[in-house]
């Protein structure tokens, strides 16, 4: 337990007041892989060039609108992509994990723009692109790249939903966010929580919401001396109350 | 007198009684299309705007529903129905009299769709829903009268709004149905009128005799107020004393938050055991109708109570109105006080209570106003487009409908009288298709219009979805509060609140303080176990701007020489304010600095209005931000703008560079806490977002994310859509006023004193216990983050992390 936390205050994000946009500096160890956290919410893995994200929901305006229900901005896939597209290009990743709710929906996924697939297809060129079954999007897409149901690459295992009793896992599903109340201001925030056998990613899509990092569904999975890398520049680490050693 | 029929006639002379003169009157012009009466409460005024509709239905010929009665609260609605029932029946006349609110089970409103009675209360809400309904022709085939109850309070609200556009569907229905308007005393009876006529028909008002004017004063407390606190808690002795002089006394507060301080300070202090209960709309409605039913039983002698009492239920026998805090706005005190002694000819007595020595010089313009019959109110503008939204989608739900008529109804509405075609266009484009600048929903539009160019429900299966979303009331998200195992609803509190609360922790609600036990599907669990001082629930509240007639008032004692009109103990608070710092000037800016609650605070003081002083706000906290100052939030009253922050502001005149100020205004219009606020309530009207229903929110939050992602990136994408528009419209109608701003800028010329201090000053004391705090997520935030990261860095080497100290925390 004194090692993890050790671990934890040597990877803790400068303090200060200046900027830094060297966001390299936050490292989750999992393991002995370094991950990085990044200030997007996708998940770095140097060592092997791999780039995850999770919970893009694209397409979800369309399901909704598809279901009766009301018809929101249909802007949401255009500015996941962008973002991922940001990451791609930061990272020059030569692989790409969509960790599952990468559509609403599978029919979502062909509702799709022109503009938009021609857009994933060209993120999609030259590198290989894992696509993970998620609750919202089982079963094979139309799109081009691998389809899933999980991925062991190396001493990880990439879930969407994370498991009881896994070590090395690497999953999304549950769209975590971190709330720290500071001096009277309440600040919510997507996260990232970790232990020494999993990382749980935030959602990165751009029409997606949060569970409470304290939520017993949280809670329950993640084991003592949990800690969170909440999103922004710099990633900040944490640990997630109620969770704290001892 | 002869208009009315034998039996009424009679059952009023069996009692010795005649009619008021302007029931008579009401009477005599029954035939008007719309007519207007303004009545002091207890003035006979329900009894007026029926008695038409008992003499037409006296002989029992008519058949179906022949009046309908609108009033803003269901218990108004029950509560009518209770007292129209006694005379009906001791005049034996064959009428049938029901209600129809939210509260009406659905195999009732099943029946009354197929039956309806001849008289139906109900509420705007419950209307607009009736309208939905492919059987509406139907079932409003034979109506004579609509009466809006209470219509002073309605024409200030949405919801006024969304029922003047059902009275043009329910007109198209029947096109001789008739108007009937009952108001309280308001400034602009003709702003009323127009309001409730069919546009352009004339609307005669009617005027009751007012009665004697008020007997109104402030109460004499052997305690001095204090400088600043909401509570005035140093008046319970006074406020006890007096509830024992009384039949019953009710006690108003501006805010539920500030009721329950009140009541629970009271109750500490209640040595008699004198029954006093309390009444507010954040408590639960098993609650609620306790109190309610003992009040009518006479068991009450005193009421602690916010404006949930404000309209005329009759709960029987209140010789006095106790009002905590400084009255607002003189309309609503006038109001407010007409609830005592509901006998026509005696007048109404009042005690107005500061609650700190700024509010004395409130209570004294207060006081001033009301004598002079000086009544204050704003001119609200076109109708908003938001409403419009849902109104089409109501007769979308309804059946086909044409649009060229519907836009011609539309504008039969007094509000939406200078609605253009464009304008409505669009909102019928947005309803349609989402109105977006990418085409994406040619598949699953709302509606479509059909070869023969009516409009109707792409899917008429939505229909069932958009009744959900009737209604123009804002809920914020509140969470139900329970006793933990007896499964008891005591009431709810604020979302945000009950997230800033631990295992513990103990709060107010209901009067009595209970202990956050913990969160159980969506319901705060507590339990009687109170072993600390209570922390403050955040209700949503009823927010009160000062009236710009009122702040004038208090502007022009500020700047007397000395103040013979005000108590000693608060021109001695004057005088050391102008002492200690300076009493603001008409044609200059002050500025005070000081820490304060671990905090550095700036006030200025502009005298621009509410509205003005808000945009002040927003755009020097966002000039703060470039600058790298920090600000986490602001207040804004009437007076003054409240800022607070990390850092010290060394100098503020650069703030006010006004060439700065104008280049951020339209940036600063983009992105701010007010304006996603006002989104999320015109997206919310306009059916761009659906309420959240219980089940959708215990199904887990992952799910629906914050309609601020949806502002962001519809600004983003399509700047010019028209829910932004909307959104900028109705901030423009009463949030914000850059125009004032500019005024202020030029009036001051650059003239800005800066005050630093070590402390706070009298005159920004009371600035803390204003609500509507905006909170600025920026720099602050993250500098906090970096504090927070820090200390679980010092303390991290314990085995435990306790939880930072607070001792009382404000919500931002």
């Amino acid at each position: 337990m004194a090692g993890a936390l050790l671990i934890a205050l040597a990877i803790l994000p400068r303090i200060g007041h200046e900027r830094s946009m060297n966001t390299q500096e936050c490292t989750i160890p999992i393991q002995g892989e370094d991950l990085r956290p990044l200030p997007s919410g996708a998940l770095f893995w140097p060592a092997r060039g791999i780039l995850c994200v999770s919970d893009l929901h694209l397409g979800k305006s369309d399901r909704i609108a598809r279901r009766g229900g009301t018809l929101l901005p249909p802007y949401e896939t255009r500015d996941t992509l962008t973002r991922l597209e940001a990451d791609i290009a930061r990272t020059q990743a030569e692989t790409v994990i969509c960790l599952g709710d990468s559509f609403d929906d599978c029919a979502a996924a062909d509702s799709l723009d022109d503009d938009e697939v021609i857009w994933i297809t060209r993120l999609q060129a030259g590198r290989r692109w894992i696509w993970i079954e998620g609750n919202h999007d089982p079963g094979p897409l139309s799109l081009a790249g691998t389809h899933l149901v999980e991925l062991h690459e190396g001493p990880l295992r990439f879930r969407h939903i994370a498991q009881a009793d896994a070590s090395g896992e690497i999953s999304g599903h549950y769209h975590p966010k971190a709330e720290i109340s500071v001096r009277g201001r309440l600040v919510r925030r997507r996260c990232f929580l970790f232990d020494a056998d999993r990382v749980i990613l935030p959602a990165f899509g751009t029409y997606t919401g949060g569970l409470r990092w304290t939520a017993p569904e949280l809670q329950s999975l993640m084991g003592r001396g949990s800690q969170a890398a909440l999103l922004g520049d710099p990633v900040r680490v944490l640990p997630v109350p109620g969770c704290s050693s001892g | 007198m002869n208009v009315l029929p034998g039996s009424i006639q009679d059952w009023f002379s069996a009692r010795g009684w005649s009619p008021h003169p302007h029931q008579i009157d009401m009477l005599e012009r029954a035939g008007n299309p719309a007519l207007l009466l303004i009545a002091p409460t207890g003035g006979g005024k329900t009894l007026a705007g029926f008695l038409p509709s008992l003499t037409e239905l006296a002989d029992g010929a008519h058949d179906g529903l022949h009046t309908l009665y609108i009033s803003p609260l269901k218990a108004l609605a029950a509560d009518i129905r209770r007292n129209l029932g006694t005379p009906i029946n001791e005049m034996g006349l064959p009428i049938r009299v029901e209600d129809r609110t939210g509260d009406t089970s659905t195999t009732r409103k099943k029946r009354q769709r197929a039956d309806p009675p001849h008289i139906l209360l109900t509420t705007p809400e419950s209307l607009a829903l009736l309208l939905s309904y492919e059987d509406a022709p139907r079932m409003f085939a034979g109506l004579q009268r609509v009466i809006v109850d209470e219509i002073h309070a309605l024409a200030e609200s949405k919801r006024g709004d969304q029922l003047m556009l059902a009275l043009t569907r329910l007109q198209g229905l029947v096109p001789d149905l008739r108007r009937v308007g009952l108001s309280a005393t308001v400034e602009d009876p003709a702003a009323i009128a127009r309001f409730l006529a069919k546009h352009p028909d004339p609307c005669e008002v009617l005027h009751a005799d007012p009665g004697p004017d008020p007997d109104i004063s402030m109460l004499e407390t052997e305690t001095m107020p204090p400088w600043s606190g909401g509570g005035g808690k140093y008046a319970i002795a006074a406020v006890l004393d007096q509830v024992r002089k009384h039949r019953t006394t009710l006690i108003f507060h501006n805010t539920r938050a500030q009721a329950e301080i009140f009541f629970h300070n009271l109750w500490l202090a209640n040595e008699d055991d004198l029954p006093i209960g309390i009444h507010h709309g954040s408590l639960a409605r098993e609650q609620r109708e306790r109190v309610e039913a003992a009040m009518v039983a006479g068991e009450l002698r005193g009421i602690v109570c916010t404006g949930s009492l404000d309209l005329g239920i009759d709960w029987g026998d209140v010789d006095l109105v106790i009002q905590v805090g400084a009255p607002k706005n003189v309309k609503r005190l006038v109001q407010r006080i007409g609830r005592a002694n509901h006998r026509y000819n005696a007048p109404s007595k009042a005690l107005l209570i500061p609650a700190n020595r700024f509010e004395v010089v409130e209570c004294v313009a207060a006081l001033q106003a009301a004598r002079e019959h000086d009544l204050d109110g704003e001119p609200r503008g076109p109708g908003p487009r938001d409403v419009l939204c849902q109104h089409i989608l109501i007769a979308a739900c309804a059946g086909q409908f044409d649009a060229d008529a519907l836009y011609a109804q539309a504008k039969t509405a007094g509000a939406f009288a200078t609605l253009t075609r464009g304008a409505f266009d669009d909102c019928l484009d947005f309803v349609a298709t989402g109105g977006y600048a990418l085409r994406a929903y040619d598949r699953w539009k709302r509606l479509k219009q059909r070869a023969d160019g009516m409009w109707e429900l792409r899917d008429p299966r939505a229909a069932a979805r958009i009744r959900m979303n009737i209604g123009t009331i804002q809920d914020t998200d509140t969470l139900k509060v329970r006793l933990r195992g007896r499964g008891k609803p005591l009431g709810e509190v604020e979302e945000g609140f009950a997230a800033s609360l631990t295992e513990g922790d103990t709060f107010l609600i209901g009067g009595q303080v209970v202990r956050y036990e913990g969160l159980n599907q969506m319901t705060v669990e507590v339990t009687r176990r109170a072993d600390k001082p209570p922390k403050i629930a955040t209700f949503m509240g009823t927010k009160f701007a000062t009236s710009t007639q009122l702040s004038q008032r208090i502007l022009e004692m500020f700047r007397q020489k000395d103040w013979p009109d005000l108590p000693q103990h608060t021109a001695d608070w004057l005088r050391l304010q102008r002492d200690r710092s300076k009493l603001p000037e008409a044609d200059r800016i002050l500025v005070e600095t000081f820490p304060h609650d671990g905090r550095e605070q700036m006030v200025v003081y502009g005298f621009a209005g509410r509205n003005a002083m808000q945009t002040l706000g927003l755009l020097l906290t966002a000039r703060m931000e470039e600058m790298g100052l920090a600000p986490m939030g602001f207040v804004s009253t009437d007076y003054a703008v409240l800022i607070w922050g990390l850092d010290r502001v060394p100098d503020p005149a650069p703030l006010f560079d006004p060439d700065a100020l104008r280049a951020g205004f339209e940036a600063w219009l983009a992105g701010n806490a007010v304006m996603k606020r006002t989104f999320r309530a015109s997206a919310t009207i306009a059916g761009l977002l659906e309420r959240n229903t219980p089940s959708t929110r215990k199904s887990g939050r992952q799910a629906t994310f914050s309609s601020d992602i949806l502002y962001d990136t519809l600004s983003k994408y399509d700047p010019g859509h028209l829910m932004l528009q909307i959104t900028r419209e109705e901030a423009l109608r009463g949030l914000v006023d850059f125009g004032r701003i500019d005024e202020m800028l030029t009036r001051t010329g650059g003239r800005i004193d800066h005050v630093e201090l070590d402390r706070v000053t009298p005159l920004a004391a009371p600035l803390f216990l204003e609500p509507g705090r905006v909170p600025v997520h920026g720099l602050a935030n993250e500098r906090l983050l970096d504090e927070e990261v820090t200390r679980l860095l010092n303390t991290s080497g314990l085995a435990d992390i306790e939880p930072a100290k607070s001792r009382w925390r404000v919500p931002y």
